[in-house]
C-alpha cells in the first residue's frame, strides 16, 4: 500500500489535535502500555461507573499512527459500556491484522481509516497499542506490552 | 588511522570508479513501489556484491562437505577453503597468527564468547567492568549478566553533547578493581569513531584487557590489531558485504589459550572419555560443532572484494558522502542531527521536529528510501540525548549523491505531510 493512503487527513488531524489527551485526576482504572520495539509508551486512565466508561484520557510518547489511534479510540469508547468497548477492541484488532471483512456489519465507523495498516506489518503494533492498553486497563492489568504473548502474565 | 583517511582523501578517491562498483550489487537495481531503491541502512546490514554471491554458489555447487573430518575429496576441499577464509581474515586485521581468528555466528556471539570464556573464569565479586554510553546492547547485556552472576560492578564512560566519549572520565574510572574494558569502536547509533588506541594503551597501564566491538569499525577503515594492541576485536560478515550468520572474534593467542570454552561438542576436543575431555587447541577449542562453512567462505570472498577496493578508499569516499549529506540536512529547518563528533563514519542520526521517527521511516519508504528508525539497540544513547528514537541514514561505498538528494527530498515530503 501507499503510505499516503494511511496518513489520511483524519489521522493527521487527530495526531495534531488529539482528543481526550491528558490524565484523569479521578480514575477507577489505569494502565500503561509499552511497545519495546520502538520505545512508545501510552498511559490510559478511565472512570468506570455502572459498567459505563464515563470518562477516559490518554497521554504518552508515540508516533502519529499510535496517537491518532488512541485519540479516535477514546472518542469512540467514551460513554459506551465496557462490553461495547471490548467489542470495539476485538474488531479493531481484527481490522488491523487483516482478519475483519469490512463488507460485513461492524461497529468501527471512522476507525476503518486504519484498515490500510494491515499491509505495513511493522506498523500494526503502533495502531494496536492504545487498544491493547485499554483492554489491560479494563481488566485491571496495570502494565502491558505489545510483545506480551499472554496478557495475564504482565499483571504487576 | 582516521587521520590517514583524511590525508589520503583527495588523491585516492579519484582513482576509483564508484559507479562501476555500484553495479557490482544486483539488489541496488530494485524498484520499491516503482521508485529506485535508496538503501541507506548499511549500519544494520550491508548488501552483497555479485562476486560474493558467485563464491557462495561455487561453494555449494562444487565444494560443499563437512570439514575437519573425512578423508574424501570434498571434505578436504571444504576444509582447505574454510582455513583459507580464516587466513584472509587474519591478514585483513593483521593478526599475528591465523589461530587467533575464531569464527563465531557474529559480533554478539563473539562478545558472549569473551564474557563466558574470559569473564566467567577471571572476573570475580567486586571487580569492575568499564563500558561506555555508546555501547550497543550486545556489549552491555552480556556484561550485566556476568556482573549479576558474580557480584561485579559495571562503570560507564559518559559522552558529551556531540556524542564523543569523555576520555578524562574514562581514565578516572580505573582503579585496582578494574578487570575489563568493553569498548565500541564506532557508535552504530551516532557514527562516532572512538579513540580506541589511546584508550587501549591507558587500560594496559593497569593490565586490564580490552574488547573492541568492531561491528561498525571494520567495514569502514583498515584494522591492525597488532598496532592497536587490543586484546579482543569482534565483527560480523554481514556488515562487510558478506553473509549473515558468521563473524569473527580476534583474541591474543595467550588470552584465548587461558580461557575456558563455552560451547562443548565435536571439533573442539582432542580426546573424550566419560571421565575426562581434553580440549582441542585454539581456534578449534571455541568452534564446537559444524561451523557456518559456506558463510565463512563467503566472508573470505567479501574480504577479497573489499581489499581490492581498499579500505582507505572506502573510508575516504564514504566521508565525502557524509559531508555532502550533513551539509544538505543541516539546511532543512526542523531537522536536527544527533551525534556531531569530529571523527565520524558515514552515519547520520536525525530527528524532525514534530514527527516521530517511525512516521518518517514509513513515509520515506514510499519513496524507496530505506532508513532505520528506532533506538538502534542503543537505548542509553537515546536516553543521553533525551529522545525516544531517531531516524538513521547510514551510507556505504556503493551509495551516491543521488541517493542523498532522494533522502533530502523525502524528508521534505515528510514535513509537508505533517505541516
Amino acid at each position: 500500500m501507499h503510505a499516503n493512503s494511511l496518513y489520511q487527513e483524519v489521522i493527521l488531524d487527530h495526531n495534531r489535535k488529539p482528543r481526550n489527551y491528558g490524565k484523569l485526576d479521578q480514575a477507577s482504572h489505569h494502565a500503561v502500555g509499552h511497545n519495546p520495539l520502538c520505545g512508545d509508551r501510552l498511559d490510559i486512565t478511565l472512570q468506570l461507573e455502572n459498567e459505563q466508561i464515563c470518562d477516559i484520557a490518554f497521554q504518552g510518547e508515540s508516533c502519529a499512527i499510535c496517537k491518532a489511534s488512541a485519540s479516535m479510540m477514546t472518542a469512540a469508547v467514551k460513554g459506551r459500556s465496557r462490553a461495547d468497548a471490548e467489542i470495539l477492541i476485538h474488531e479493531f484488532r481484527e481490522l488491523t491484522t487483516g482478519k475483519l471483512d469490512i463488507g460485513h456489519p461492524h461497529h468501527l465507523g471512522r476507525l476503518t481509516v486504519f484498515s490500510g495498516i494491515r499491509d505495513l506489518p511493522t506498523r500494526v503494533k503502533c495502531a494496536i497499542l492504545p487498544w491493547h492498553t485499554l483492554h489491560a486497563a479494563l481488566n485491571s492489568i496495570s502494565s502491558t506490552s505489545t510483545e506480551a504473548n499472554n496478557e495475564s502474565t504482565q499483571a504487576v | 588511522m582516521n587521520s590517514v583517511n583524511v590525508s589520503l582523501k583527495s588523491e585516492i578517491t579519484s582513482d576509483v570508479d564508484w559507479g562501476r562498483i555500484r553495479s557490482d550489487f544486483p539488489i541496488l537495481d530494485l524498484k520499491i513501489d516503482g521508485k529506485p531503491l535508496a538503501y541507506l541502512d548499511n549500519a544494520a546490514s550491508s548488501q552483497m556484491p555479485q562476486f560474493v554471491i558467485d563464491r557462495l554458489v561455487r561453494y555449494q555447487t562444487k565444494q560443499h562437505a563437512n570439514i575437519n573430518r573425512a578423508v574424501h575429496y570434498l571434505s578436504e576441499v571444504a576444509t582447505q577453503e574454510y582455513h583459507d577464509a580464516r587466513c584472509k581474515l587474519q591478514q585483513f586485521i593483521n593478526a599475528h597468527e591465523d589461530r587467533e581468528v575464531i569464527f563465531t555466528s557474529g559480533t554478539t556471539d563473539s562478545i558472549n564468547l569473551v564474557m563466558q570464556g574470559y569473564g566467567r573464569k577471571f572476573i570475580k565479586a567486586n571487580d569492575e567492568i568499564i563500558l561506555t554510553t555508546l555501547e550497543h546492547h550486545s556489549n552491555i547485556v552480556p556484561w550485566q549478566m556476568l556482573a549479576n552472576e558474580k557480584g561485579a560492578r559495571i562503570r560507564v564512560v559518559p559522552i558529551n553533547d556531540n556524542g564523543e566519549l569523555e576520555i578524562g572520565e574514562y581514565e578516572k574510572l580505573f582503579n585496582e578493581r578494574t578487570k575489563f574494558v568493553g569498548l565500541i569502536h564506532v557508535s552504530n547509533a551516532l557514527g562516532t569513531i572512538n579513540p580506541i588506541k589511546r584508550m587501549i594503551d591507558f587500560a594496559h597501564r593497569y593490565d586490564v584487557p580490552v574488547l573492541i566491538d568492531g561491528a561498525q569499525g571494520a567495514p569502514h577503515m583498515s584494522i591492525d590489531v597488532q598496532a592497536l594492541d587490543c586484546d579482543f576485536y569482534a565483527f560480523s560478515a554481514h556488515k562487510l558485504c558478506g553473509p549473515t550468520g558468521v563473524g569473527i572474534l580476534y583474541g591474543k593467542a595467550a588470552l584465548l589459550e587461558s580461557m575456558q570454552p563455552y560451547k562443548g561438542g565435536g571439533d573442539m576436543i582432542a580426546s573424550v572419555t566419560f571421565e575426562e575431555t581434553i580440549y582441542n587447541t585454539i581456534p578449534h577449542k571455541f568452534e564446537a560443532g559444524t561451523p557456518p562453512i559456506a558463510a565463512a567462505i563467503g566472508f573470505g570472498a567479501a574480504i577479497d572484494y573489499l581489499t581490492a577496493i581498499g579500505l582507505e578508499n572506502i573510508g575516504a569516499y564514504e566521508s565525502t558522502l557524509l559531508d555532502y549529506a550533513t551539509d544538505c540536512l543541516v539546511q532543512i529547518p526542523g531537522v536536527k542531527i544527533i551525534g556531531t563528533a569530529k571523527e565520524k563514519t558515514a552515519v547520520i542520526s536525525f530527528t524532525v521536529d514534530g514527527v516521530h521517527p517511525h512516521d518518517i521511516g514509513t513515509i520515506l519508504n514510499q519513496d524507496g528510501i530505506a532508513v532505520r528508525t528506532g533506538h538502534h539497540c542503543a537505548q542509553p544513547v537515546m536516553q543521553r540525548f533525551n529522545v525516544p528514537a531517531t531516524s538513521r541514514a547510514s551510507f556505504a561505498f556503493y551509495n551516491n549523491k543521488t541517493e542523498v538528494d532522494a533522502l533530502v527530498a523525502g524528508i521534505k515530503t515528510v514535513q509537508k505531510v505533517f505541516l
